[in-house]
């Protein structure tokens, strides 16, 4: 008679029966596999019934003091108490009076005729500035693709992982602009680059949320993935692109 | 369920707005959950009220970047897991260098082994009742991912898939997880509860 493995039969314990039906036809015959079973759920019994003790009541406020004492207002870095020192007031004095002393001499200054529109951004310019913005994108997530695929386990860890907290901290900071540019690029219909950045974007999620060491072998398959994908190649032609028509602009501007 | 996740989601659009003590009624409203997770994951009271701290500081932080369409609450859980997960990959790597006994497992000597030689015998624990003490090392002798993969299956009932997401890891690897999780409670485990039957 053909026992089913341990994993399997682990597994039927564990209550992941469905399409298991041949392991529940040889149950149905052996009994030292159904003892196994039984065994098994008294061990999974046990383990699973631990005991977690209850943090007692102001559990909640504690835990709150504790978190407002590490957040502060989105958006705002610095405490209000800082704001009013003396040395972050004489900056401050300086630049509201440079400000002042500039309303005024616009507001009596005798007034040139100006040329109509010398100040504003022509499309061709907001065009560029884009594409160095993008191109430095570009380069940017390919070196941490790069980074991704030469990562080494770490030495003397008791399991073997891989420290990726450099690479994790970077798609953090990408993915903010990586979803901006994606949508830019999908106005202007540059769909090559949109496409491009669409394909990036899960892989900067799953960068930015994993933990700060992962084990070697979803490493791996996070490079299989990439590797699938052509991601590195199509990063990087898709950045030479970008930095060839940025160069044409540019020379473009410079012969007007 | 349904009124707990809308109220999230209006909580979340005020903290985003720059309320950041809307963010309290979160941290009240998750905090314990997220406790019950980290203490299983840990086994350390002290340990899971900083998981918890830093899964709701790593939330916060990266609050723009929820999907105001997803459940909060299950986002929340996945950080906290996380959290979990690096302390505990972290304090076995202090560990390790720490305690030369423990490069004893890279030099053939099995967790299971040291376990035997560390860990009370079963027939004391028995004898005392202590099977509780028994569960808590024999669940010391996983490695941070497999007692992880664990608790989310098979006490917290998640399925394999939710735990592959949560933790970051492909289906096979987290079905091995588990498996693996479950063989060494099992040899440490069986002559305790045969004996306590």
């Amino acid at each position: 008679m053909n026992h089913p493995d341990e994993q399997r039969l682990i597994e039927y314990a564990g209550g992941d029966a469905a399409g298991m039906r041949d392991v529940e036809q040889h149950l149905s015959e052996c009994a030292a596999c159904r003892e196994s079973v039984a065994a098994l759920r008294r061990v999974l019994a046990a383990a699973s019934a631990m005991e977690v003790p209850e943090p007692g009541a102001g559990f909640e406020s504690r835990m709150w003091r504790r978190v407002a004492a590490e957040i502060e207002p989105r958006g705002i870095r610095i405490g209000w108490r800082e704001w009013f020192t003396a040395r972050r007031l004489m900056p401050a004095g300086a630049i509201a009076g440079l400000v002042l002393a500039a309303f005024l001499l616009g507001r009596y200054w005798p007034r040139p005729e100006m040329a109509p529109a010398t100040a504003t951004v022509t499309p061709q310019v907001r065009e560029r500035i884009l594409l160095v913005a993008v191109g430095d994108h570009l380069d940017r997530a390919q070196s941490i693709l790069l980074e991704i695929s030469n990562a080494e386990p770490t030495a003397g860890a008791a399991e073997k992982t891989v420290d990726i907290s450099r690479e994790q901290k970077r798609a953090e900071e990408l993915l903010g602009a990586n979803r901006l540019y994606r949508q830019t690029a999908l106005r202007t219909g540059d769909a090559t680059v949109a496409n491009v950045l669409g394909e990036l974007e899960p892989l900067l999620v799953e960068l930015a949320n994993s933990p700060s060491e992962v084990p070697a072998s979803e490493l791996e398959a996070l490079r299989k993935r990439i590797e699938a994908r052509g991601l590195l190649l199509k990063v990087r032609v898709v950045s030479s692109n970008v930095h060839e028509r940025e160069r044409k602009r540019s020379k473009g501007n410079n012969s007007l | 369920m349904t009124g707990m996740v809308d109220s999230d989601a209006a909580q979340v659009a005020q903290v985003l707005g720059g309320d950041r003590d809307a963010f309290r009624v979160l941290v009240e409203r998750h905090s314990r959950r997220l406790f019950r997770l980290a203490y299983r994951m840990t086994g350390n009271e002290q340990d899971a009220e900083e998981i918890v701290q830093d899964a709701f500081v790593r939330a916060y932080r990266k609050l723009d970047r929820f999907e105001s369409r997803a459940n909060f609450g299950t986002w929340l859980y996945r950080i906290c897991a996380n959290c979990a997960l690096d302390r505990m990959r972290k304090q076995r790597t202090e560990d390790a260098h720490r305690e030369p006994a423990r490069e004893e497992e890279d030099a053939g000597v099995g967790p299971l082994e040291l376990a035997a030689s560390n860990a009370p015998s079963p027939d004391r624990l028995v004898m005392s009742g202590e099977l509780g003490a028994g569960v808590r090392a024999a669940m010391e002798q996983l490695s941070a991912t497999e007692r992880a993969a664990f608790v989310l299956r098979h006490v917290d009932g998640h399925s394999i898939e939710e735990i592959a997401k949560s933790l970051g890891l492909n289906i096979g690897a987290t079905k091995n997880s588990v498996f693996r999780a479950v063989q060494k409670l099992r040899r440490q485990l069986e002559p305790l509860v045969s004996a306590t039957r």
